[in-house]
């Protein structure tokens, strides 16, 4: 890689060689500005779809009502108060779907790294039953994100299979219900992203070398010690991408807690600015509370990257 | 290299050093023209962002739009779902085809609203800036409809294009929202009440009160819409929801709500989506809308029975209304004269089930279904409708405070 990479770079010419002619240097300086005429729109989508909502957002969040003001009117200010007040009333809220998040991301890896390496390490060679396997692991994918979830909602229903089964072996009482808590919130975001943590550990782990699994193995190490010495530590890049990928999205998920959640101990940040925003027609709090929640999975994000970020990713 | 060339020594010559730094200094200037430029736009983009409510401007807009409906033989109205006769066989709605050919005009029916808060977060920055939204009818409800009203985002109508208005129910002629329905007419009504499931709690329910019997807990689900919840919740607690009253008893009424939904009474606290729980089982009674028990009745064998309480129902209705900037306004009123036809309100209140607003449906009802004649959720009686009452008008100050107790309340 770096061999061939550099290759064009060390066509340095010595600092004696005569400077290049004019026409040479014109045509250095067209191949640049071709260069940045490509980049023009990934920049321009980049500015349309993303800087501006973004500084459209921050400045909505600082307007103000003025007193006596229609529903849905606010003016153009420096209300930094609008933060002030959010956070104090929906701080619980924040920490709750950061918490939640935090459960199905680790929940969700358990799961997904035993899946992600049967099918690339155990079944490697044998392809059909790979594809099957893959193929199953994407297909809930075609189909919509609410009416899966809503599925979950039937299969988790009072009088639906598992709340039946689990009150007859008494691990609920008879009362019990299964839908309408934090566990059937959880539970949903878990599987809803799982296919986002399982999909780069699975791409991280096809490429893994079995070879080195065999030196180890040579080397008098213990099936166990392979996997914790050899295998996991190689596929930390996709462990790494995996976690952001279920983390991110999880943590302002708002669908699973509306459909699957209660009204007492189970709303998420996503719920409360969409209540905010549609139903007591507050912009500026709305948008206040989206840049809160933009800059705290930024600033998560960042400190794991840092703490636990690999070369290979980035 | 390239510093090289940057580093070339000036021309001698005075003159010609003088065009070179002009030359450099309008290359600078015009590159940050254009950012101030970019940063004007952007600007302009912000304000254009801003929220009016300001129903100034929005009337004033209006006042300039011209009424095509001579030349656009076209009518486009915006609609919930489940809300006009259909015929499944044939895909269309036969009252509006029966429209087109009475009037060649044609209709363009959509199913766009589910929702008065999403509708009108969809709508709201058009219509505050005097634009035409694409539909000639809106459906909301009463106090959305007083709403956009009072924020000037609707057109008078000319009642002398709409002679079957003679026919609205006496009790909808004269709302507080619209005082002589200068900008709107009803197009359904409904109560909400309350309803239980037949066969699992056979002792049945009488009052809201009784939704908080130990034997339901977690098994109740209310509405989502503030005013039905709280609109009952303060009935139960004595207060006339359409006369005085304010703060204290509103707080009253929201701390039930609460203590209800801490203890586990509440399961779910729901819009629409209330009849799936009712369907599988997980909500046993609650909070409910009187055409929706009518439905779902029709579909699972009369399993549930809907109570308007001893202590009073909240009557709503929603309401059409044509849109600022709209230029099809004449279209609108010949479709909204066509439904006020006894015949045709018929046809609608025996699809959907909903109040009618209409005199004379009823008579006409005996034509297409009989039975319907004495169901009370379409043709009320006179007691019914004395329990039935009209949630007050909220200020824009109060609505906001409401709103977020009540979000608060449901822990959203």
């Amino acid at each position: 890689m770096t061999a061939t990479g550099s290759r064009p770079r060390n066509k340095k010419k010595p600092a004696s060689v005569h400077l290049r002619s004019e026409e040479e240097l014109a045509a250095e300086r067209r191949k640049r500005r071709v260069g940045l005429y490509l980049i023009i729109p990934g920049m321009a989508v980049l500015a349309l779809f993303f800087a501006a909502p973004v500084l459209v957002l921050l400045s909505m969040s600082l307007y103000a009502r003025p007193p006596g003001a229609e529903i849905g009117e606010f003016v153009p200010a420096l209300e930094f108060g609008n933060y002030v007040t959010v956070i104090g009333a929906y701080w619980d809220v924040f920490l709750r779907s950061f918490f939640f998040a935090l459960i199905a991301t680790v929940a969700a890896l358990l799961i997904g790294y035993p899946m992600a390496y049967l099918v690339a390490v155990r079944l490697r060679g044998r392809q059909l039953m790979q594809g099957i396997l893959l193929v199953l692991l994407i297909a809930p994918f075609f189909s919509s994100f609410i009416l899966r979830t809503q599925a979950w909602k039937q299969i988790l229903s009072d009088e639906g299979p598992v709340v039946t089964v689990l009150r007859a072996i008494a691990i609920l009482p008879a009362d019990g219900h299964l839908t309408a808590t934090a566990f059937a919130v959880v539970c949903g975001l878990t599987y809803n992203f799982l296919p986002f943590m399982m999909l780069p550990i699975y791409a991280n782990l096809d490429r893994l070398d079995t070879n080195l699994l065999e030196a180890s193995g040579d080397l008098y190490a213990s099936p166990l010690t392979t996997f914790f010495k050899v295998t996991l530590p190689l596929s930390m890049p996709g462990v790494f991408a995996g976690t952001l990928l279920t983390f991110i999205p999880a943590a302002g998920d708002y669908v699973n807690a509306a459909l699957l959640g209660n009204n007492r101990d189970t709303a998420m940040i996503g719920q409360i600015i969409d209540s905010r925003f549609f139903k007591v027609v507050d912009y500026p709090g709305a948008s206040a509370l989206s840049f809160i929640l933009m800059i705290l999975i930024l600033a998560l994000v960042m400190i794991y990257i840092k703490r636990f970020g690999t070369k290979e990713l980035f | 290299m390239m510093s090289n060339q940057n580093q070339r020594e000036m021309p001698r010559d005075p003159a010609v050093r003088a065009l070179i730094g002009q030359a450099q200094r309008m290359q600078l200037s015009r590159r940050k023209l254009l950012a101030g430029a970019g940063g004007l736009g952007l600007a302009a983009f912000l304000a254009a962002c801003g929220t009016g409510g300001g129903g100034g401007s929005a009337t004033s807009a209006a006042a300039a739009v011209t009424d095509m409906s001579e030349s656009d033989k076209n009518v486009f109205w915006a609609n919930w779902t489940l809300y006009l006769d259909y015929d499944d066989k044939a895909k269309k709605y036969p009252t509006l085809e029966e429209f087109t050919k009475l009037t060649g005009i044609k209709t363009h029916y959509a199913e766009d609203i589910d929702g008065n808060d999403s509708y009108y977060g969809k709508v709201q920055a058009q219509l505050a800036a005097g634009q035409d939204i694409g539909q000639d009818i809106m459906t909301l409800t009463d106090w959305m409809t007083g709403r956009v009203i009072r924020q000037g985002f609707t057109q008078e109508l000319d009642h002398a294009n709409i002679p079957n208005m003679k026919n609205l129910l006496p009790t909808l002629k004269d709302v507080d929202f619209d005082p002589g329905r200068k900008n709107s007419l009803t197009w359904q009504s409904g109560y909400a009440g309350i309803a239980y499931n037949k066969a699992k709690y056979p002792k049945g329910l009488r009052n809201v009160s009784d939704l908080w019997n130990p034997d339901l807990k977690g098994r109740i689900t209310v509405l989502d819409e503030m005013r039905d919840t709280m609109g009952l919740l303060l009935l139960d607690n004595g207060v006339e929801i359409s006369g005085e009253w304010g703060d204290p008893e509103f707080a009253a009424a929201t701390d039930v709500l609460s203590k209800q939904i801490a203890n586990g009474q509440i399961r779910q606290v729901k819009g629409n989506s209330y009849k799936e729980d009712f369907i599988s089982g997980d909500a046993i009674a609650g909070i409910v809308w009187s055409g929706d028990i009518t439905q779902m009745n029709f579909e699972n064998d009369n399993q549930w029975e809907f109570v308007l309480p001893d202590a009073g129902g909240t009557l709503w209705s929603d309401n059409l209304m044509v849109p600022v900037a709209s230029p099809r306004k004449a279209n609108a009123e010949k479709l909204m004269d066509y439904y006020y036809e006894p015949e045709v309100a018929a046809q609608v209140a025996a699809y959907v089930n909903f109040i009618s607003p209409v005199q004379g449906a009823k008579e006409a009802m005996e034509k297409i279904d009989p039975e319907l004649m004495n169901n009370p959720l379409i043709f009320p009686s006179e007691s019914d409708l004395a329990k039935a009452h009209v949630f007050r008008s909220l200020s824009a100050e109060e609505e906001t405070n409401f709103n977020s107790q009540f979000q608060t309340a449901i822990g959203a």
